[in-house]
C-alpha cells in the first residue's frame, strides 16, 4: 500500500503509485479525487484513504450535505404538490418525494403525510443535474423502517463527519448508550439524527451525547456515557 | 504590531477556520495587522434569474468596516468573483449558488490580497471542489525603485506603484494581475519573481492551517 495513505492532501496536488486491482488493472476514484489527463488530481482538501483491493477516496470535514443515490437521510416535508411531496433534506434545493413510493401505496390509498412531517427516505435518483428523488420503499416494496416518523421524538443536527462516526460500526456510542437506555433512532446521512427516549429526560440526554462526541475516541466515549448514566439514575 | 523584517519578507499570518457555526465555511485571516473574515454558504440554493445551467455561480460580497460598499469596492468584488471562480470547478454542481462574504476588519495595507487569500481559506473549509489553491501577494515600489513585498499602509502611500499578483499552486502560474500607479517593465518583472516567490509561503501556510483543522476532528 502507498505510504501517502492517511497523509493531508490538498486541492491541486498530484497523487501517484496508487495500487491497481491485480486482475483488472483498475483504480477507482471515490470523493473529492479526479482525473486529468493522465494525472491524478485532489479536488477536496483531506485525508487520502485507501480501501482494498483498489478503492482511494479523501476524507473531507464538510458541512453542507450534497446527495448521493443510495443515501439514506431525514427530511422534513415543505409543501404538497399534485402528486408529489417536496421534502427538505438540506441539500442545494429540495428533494421531491411521490406519494406512490410508500408501503402499500395505491392510486386510491394515499399515505398520510402532513406538512411539517420528518421523514426517513432513501435517493432513488442522485444526480447533479436532476431534481433529486426520494423512496420510502426497498426493492422489494417494503417499508424497511422508512416512511413517516412520527409520535414525538427530537430532531438534531449535526456535521456529515459526526454521522460518519456514529454509522462507523467501529463506533461505541449508540450501543453504549443502548446498554442503559432503551431509544429509538434514525440517522440521516445528511447531517440529521432523529431520537427517540422513553422519556423527555432521556431524549435530551442522549442529544447531549451526541452533540459533545463528535470529537472523542471510544475511550472517552465509554467514561461519557458511564458518567451520564450515573447521573441519570441520580447519583 | 512593527515587526523588524527585511523587504522581502511576508508579514505574520494567522488563521482560524471554521469559527462561525451557520456558515458552510468561514475563516479569519490576519497579514500583518489587515484582517478580513470571510463565511461562505455553497453549493446552496440561488436565484433563478442567477441560475446557471451547466455550472454554480460564484458571488462575492464585500461588506466594508464603516459605511456602504463604494464604488471601488465593487471593483474589488468582481475581482475576487472572477479569481474564485477560475479555480471553483463549479462544473460539479450545476444549478447551485456559491456565495462568499468577505467583512473587512482592519486595513494596514495589502488589503486585496488578504481578502483573496481568506476567500481561498474559506473554500477550502467548506470543502469546495477546486482545481488548485490560490496565493495573493502584494508588494509596493517606493520612488527609490526599491520593491517592498506585503507592504503596511505607510509604506504604500510612500510608493509609487502598488502591484498584487495571485498565483495557483500547481506551476504557480499568475492567475490575475491588479496594479495602480506607474512602474516600468523591467521593475513589473522583478515584482513578478519576488512575489512568486513569496506565494509558496502562502501556500505552506494554507497546509499547516488544514493541518491543524483536520488534526482536530480525525
Amino acid at each position: 500500500m502507498a505510504d501517502h495513505v492517511g497523509s493531508l492532501f490538498l486541492p491541486g496536488d498530484l497523487i501517484q503509485n496508487l495500487k491497481e486491482s491485480e486482475a483488472t488493472k483498475k483504480i477507482l476514484l471515490g470523493p473529492g479525487l479526479r482525473q486529468e489527463n493522465d494525472l491524478i488530481l485532489t479536488s477536496k482538501p483531506g485525508i487520502l484513504r485507501f480501501r482494498e483491493p483498489n478503492v482511494y477516496w479523501i476524507d473531507s470535514p464538510q458541512k453542507r450535505y450534497v446527495p448521493v443515490k443510495g443515501d439514506a437521510v431525514l427530511g422534513i416535508v415543505t409543501q404538497k404538490m399534485g402528486d408529489v411531496f417536496r421534502v427538505d433534506v438540506g441539500a442545494s434545493e429540495s428533494a421531491t418525494l411521490p406519494y406512490i413510493a410508500f408501503e402499500g401505496a395505491t392510486k386510491r390509498n394515499r399515505p398520510d403525510v402532513k406538512v411539517g412531517d420528518i421523514v426517513f427516505a432513501r435517493f432513488s435518483v442522485a444526480n447533479k443535474d436532476m431534481e433529486a428523488e426520494l423512496v420510502c420503499i426497498d426493492k422489494h416494496g417494503r417499508s424497511n423502517g422508512m416512511g413517516v416518523i412520527r409520535d414525538g421524538g427530537f430532531l438534531h443536527h449535526c456535521s456529515i463527519n459526526q454521522v460518519r462516526k456514529i454509522l462507523n460500526p467501529e463506533n461505541v456510542l449508540l450501543k453504549t448508550l443502548g446498554k442503559n437506555m432503551k431509544f429509538e433512532t434514525a440517522v440521516g446521512m445528511n447531517g440529521r439524527v432523529w431520537v427517540k427516549g422513553r422519556n423527555i429526560n432521556e431524549t435530551i440526554a442522549i442529544i447531549n451525547a451526541l452533540a459533545v462526541s463528535e470529537f472523542m475516541t471510544n475511550e472517552q466515549t465509554l467514561s461519557m456515557c458511564k458518567k451520564l448514566a450515573d447521573s441519570l439514575a441520580g447519583f | 504590531m512593527e515587526v523588524d523584517r527585511t523587504s522581502h519578507e511576508l508579514r505574520p499570518m494567522t488563521c482560524e477556520l471554521g469559527h462561525l457555526s451557520r456558515s458552510d465555511g468561514s475563516a479569519t485571516l490576519t497579514q500583518g495587522d489587515t484582517t478580513v473574515i470571510t463565511s461562505m454558504y455553497g453549493p446552496g440554493d440561488v436565484r433563478i434569474s442567477k441560475e446557471i445551467i451547466d455550472k454554480a455561480t460564484v458571488e462575492v460580497t464585500y461588506r466594508p468596516k464603516i459605511g456602504l460598499p463604494k464604488c471601488s469596492d465593487k471593483l474589488k468584488e468582481r475581482l475576487i468573483r472572477n479569481t474564485c471562480e477560475t479555480v471553483i470547478l463549479s462544473g460539479l454542481h450545476p444549478r447551485t449558488g456559491i456565495d462568499i462574504i468577505l467583512q473587512e476588519m482592519q486595513n494596514s495595507g495589502s488589503f486585496l490580497s488578504c481578502c483573496i487569500n481568506s476567500a481561498c481559506l474559506a473554500l477550502l473549509d467548506a470543502s469546495i471542489p477546486l482545481k488548485y489553491l490560490i496565493a495573493a501577494v502584494t508588494c509596493c515600489i517606493s520612488d527609490k525603485g526599491e520593491i517592498t513585498l506585503d507592504p503596511d499602509l505607510k509604506q504604500e502611500k510612500k510608493s509609487v506603484a502598488i502591484l498584487t499578483f495571485v498565483f495557483d499552486s500547481k506551476d504557480f502560474n499568475v492567475v490575475t494581475v491588479s496594479t495602480s500607479g506607474s512602474f516600468s517593465n523591467e521593475q513589473f518583472q522583478s515584482c513578478l519573481m519576488a512575489c512568486r516567490e513569496a506565494s509558496k509561503h502562502v501556500i505552506t501556510f494554507y497546509r499547516e492551517s488544514m493541518l491543524k483543522k483536520l488534526s482536530k476532528s480525525v
